[in-house]
């Protein structure tokens, strides 16, 4: 074979990957913590710093956690949309108010209103990375054993939220 | 009416492209004169009837046809009109629509500048350029006609991404497209020698200025761009390594390594194959960007379009193309010779070196840029390649490419002995040294990193004046003779003179900027100041500013040294009304030395801005060093011997001419 012709196999297979690239979506990321247990967290509420939470008191019931800080432009795009679906009280939302100042949080709920149940407190983002954040904000939905079932980077939209959450929590409950 | 007339005229022009494809090219083949006689007017046909859509698209665009589709996605009643006529180009459907006018464009003024040329030559380079031009069509009628209807018609249009109203971004894409689809030209030129068997100094010598051209337009492209970026994106950074900027800059490394091998090509008939294969690999990287960008392969801020149905077409394009090129590459080439053999320290070595450095920063680019894809397609996980990869590989590579600019162009054609050289330029190569390090203890402090980068810079500088000390007051020479010795070297020589001092000042730029950069993150309300590398910048105040189509904080900031008013600044923090996009303005104040850079952040809940304010270093240096660059190629490619009308038929003459 001629040394002239390996350019052309060079570009045939680069060809084969661009065919298989075209299947696959380069926005989706997956999150090694699917189907796996949340993890251990153990901190105070962002309204009642004297009272303790942690993961064991979450068992027993289905419930979103939704990752969110004052300083995030991006959280206050899916806001509106947590508020109004926390309005419907068919799974309890829990904020957990990353790497921020509590008083700056809580003005901010003030201001933007209030979809979750409580607030959890990470104020130096342990727990975000133990839940392998990303980036701000996140949603994970957690089933009654304490088991991550599904995770969404970024805003929430209403698409993802009545395609993928809702039937996902409606499920869950059962 | 009138969409529907555009689109009209994009059918025909896909017929006419396809008479000009087929006729031309099967003319040259079988000799058939009056076939190949098509060609040129098929041509031009062909281009009046694209530049008549083309204007039809903007016409919409300028009456606010909201029924038209692409103009409801991509403009707004309240957009002025220049962004309007720019819009045309904002979005996917009208960038195709301006990627196939640049490519009649080109083939229009190969029709026209190629009276000297053999009329087989022609018929077949047009008829590349038809058939190209053809598929292009097809992909815009078959899945993205920018003529679509909706009906019924949008109250009101989605407005122009608010990235885009800038004006730097109204002149990039044509730029870059002007550069990508210019490739084309060098393209059909390898793809004609390779139909025809001959490649000569001749065939050489006419590429030449095409190549050249385009690469000056890709050239201002991507500088403007990285320019663009610095001052739109609110980042301070010039360069993101970001797929579709790597996209754009893959064709351009090939380009430089193409300009350089058909220098060697024309002068010593050498690396023949070498520049067919360039030539191909250039456009071919043109193509490969445009799938990059439009397929939705791969992520980035630039992605207009995910649509498969569009990515399997290019895919499919890309095989017809590319594939085809390189089977015709591998059953033609070896007809084409390998040309003349030279010394192991030569002209010739030095450039070779030049083109494998280039060649391997480019498959390390393209390496980069599809290394996520390559895993995931294997089903091994995601993982993304950021700057870390890029900087490091690229700097590497980088290093030995500017140490033999500094030495190349001294060395003497096919054999050359590297003691004399060598001594010629040890001082040279030592003074650079030098100075390289007390720039840095100017600076502050010495870094490795840029010491190693600023002795490369002073060393082409001090190549550069050796060589043309020794050209213009040789040993012996009266300085009166400077005058007339300047003008006895050929505007070629003076070009690549001038493009090196480019590279030179951009890579000042880059290593001056790497090192020296200061940035810092402040809070800051009415009244605070702070103080950056001996500047005081105090915040005077923030208030609301109405745009046509946005609404902004606008702060006053002032810039003190020593006590003394510098300037003021303006950034800007706008959320534009459509899209509701927050969108960050920076104000930035350039001088030689060093730029002050002030983007606004976000607005605290007290009330406080976070402010970010840079200074930087020398970073105008980068965009006027591609500039420079740019001004470089002007002058080469002005050079009067590619304007020569005889040559039809010479094909050792050539050889004879060589500037030394």
């Amino acid at each position: 074979m001629s040394r002239f012709v390996w350019p052309l196999v060079v570009f045939l297979v680069l060809v084969v990957f661009l065919a298989v690239g075209l299947k696959l979506d380069p926005r989706e990321v997956p999150s090694p913590l699917i189907d796996k247990p949340a993890p251990a967290f153990r901190t105070t509420l962002l309204s009642r710093p004297e009272q303790a939470v942690q993961r064991e008191d979450m068992l027993g019931k289905v419930w979103i956690l939704n990752v969110w800080a004052s300083w995030c432009v991006a959280c206050r795009e899916e806001h509106p949309l947590l508020v109004e679906y926390s309005k419907k009280g068919t799974v309890p939302i829990y904020g957990l108010n990353y790497k921020d100042d509590p008083k700056a949080g809580l003005e901010w709920l003030r201001r933007y209103g209030n979809p979750y149940t409580e607030s959890l407190v990470d104020r130096d983002g342990r727990i975000g990375i133990d839940f392998g954040v990303y980036g701000v904000p996140e949603t994970f939905v957690i089933d009654r054993q304490g088991v991550i079932r599904f995770k969404h980077i970024g805003p929430v939209t209403p698409q993802v939220l009545s395609e993928k959450i809702e039937p996902l929590v409606r499920k869950l409950n059962g | 009416m009138i969409p529907e007339l555009g689109h009209l005229l994009l059918l025909l022009a896909l017929a006419v492209s396809l008479v000009t494809g087929v006729f031309s090219i099967a003319g040259a083949q079988k000799g058939r004169a009056d076939w190949m006689a098509l060609a040129r007017p098929t041509t031009w046909v062909q281009a009046w009837l694209i530049v008549l859509s083309y204007v039809c698209l903007t016409v919409s665009f300028v009456q606010h046809d909201f029924s038209v589709l692409y103009v409801a996605s991509n403009s707004n009643s309240a957009l002025p009109l220049h962004y309007r006529i720019a819009a045309v180009w904002g979005g996917h459907e009208g960038s195709l629509l301006l990627w196939v006018l640049m490519l009649n464009l080109w083939a229009v003024s190969m029709a026209w500048f190629s009276r000297s040329l053999p009329m087989t030559f022609v018929a077949r380079i047009l008829g590349v350029m038809g058939l190209v031009s053809a598929g292009f069509l097809l992909f815009m009628l078959l899945t993205s006609n920018p003529f679509d209807r909706l009906l019924p018609a949008a109250p009101d249009g989605r407005d122009l991404n608010p990235l885009l109203q800038d004006p730097g971004m109204v002149l990039h894409p044509p730029m870059l497209y002007m550069g990508y689809v210019g490739f084309s030209v060098a393209f059909a030129f390898a793809i004609a020698a390779l139909l025809g068997g001959n490649l000569d100094a001749t065939w050489a010598r006419w590429t030449r200025p095409w190549t050249t051209a385009a690469w000056i337009f890709l050239t201002f492209g991507i500088g403007l761009g990285s320019w663009w970026a610095y001052n739109e994106l609110g980042w301070g950074g010039w360069w993101f390594w970001d797929p579709v900027e790597n996209a754009s800059f893959m064709p351009w490394l090939v380009g430089t390594a193409l300009i350089h091998s058909l220098a060697v090509t024309e002068k010593r008939g050498g690396f023949k194959v070498w520049t067919v294969m360039l030539a191909i690999m250039a456009f071919s990287l043109s193509l490969l960007g445009t799938f990059l960008v439009r397929s939705g392969v791969l992520s980035s801020v630039h992605a207009f379009a995910t649509d498969p149905k569009r990515g399997l077409f290019i895919l499919a394009f890309l095989v017809i193309v590319i594939g085809s090129s390189l089977a015709l590459f591998a059953w033609r080439a070896p007809k084409v010779g390998l040309g003349q053999r030279f010394g192991v320290f030569s002209r010739e070595s030095m450039l070779l070196v030049n083109n494998m450095m280039l060649a391997v920063a480019c498959g390390a680019v393209l390496l980069g840029t599809l290394y996520p894809l390559f895993l995931d397609a294997l089903g091994l996980g995601k993982i993304s390649v950021g700057p870390p990869y890029f900087d490091t590989v690229f700097g590497l590579l980088m290093a030995p490419l500017l140490l033999v600019m500094g030495i190349g162009p001294l060395a003497r054609w096919k054999t050359d002995e590297p003691g004399p050289l060598l001594k010629r330029v040890g001082f040279a190569f030592f003074a650079a040294g030098a100075a390289a390090f007390a720039t840095g203890a100017i600076a502050g402090h010495v870094s490795p990193v840029a010491t190693g980068g600023l002795w490369l810079t002073y060393w082409i500088v001090a190549g550069l004046l050796v060589d043309l000390k020794a050209r213009l007051l040789p040993a012996g020479g009266q300085p009166g003779q400077v005058v007339d010795r300047a003008r006895k070297i050929p505007r070629a020589m003076w070009g690549m003179f001038i493009a090196h001092f480019g590279v030179a000042a951009f890579s000042f730029g880059v290593a001056m900027v790497k090192t020296y950069d200061v940035e810092r993150d402040v809070k800051m309300t009415p009244g605070a100041s702070t103080e950056v590398e001996g500047y005081v910048f105090k915040m005077e105040g923030v208030r609301d500013v109405q745009g046509p189509n946005y609404v902004a904080a606008r702060a006053t900031i002032t810039v003190e040294k020593g006590g003394q008013l510098l300037t003021t600044l303006y950034p800007e923090k706008r959320i534009y009304r459509v899209q509701q996009n927050p969108m960050t303005e920076a104000a930035v104040d350039t001088s030689v030395v060093r730029d002050l850079y002030v983007s606004m952040g976000e607005q605290l809940p007290g009330g406080d801005w976070v402010v970010r304010v840079q200074v930087k270093p020398f970073i105008a240096w980068i965009w006027k060093g591609c500039l420079i660059m740019m001004l470089g190629g002007i002058i080469a490619a002005s050079d009067r011997r590619y304007r020569a009308k005889q040559a039809s038929t010479v094909t050792g003459g050539a050889l004879a001419e060589g500037a030394r």
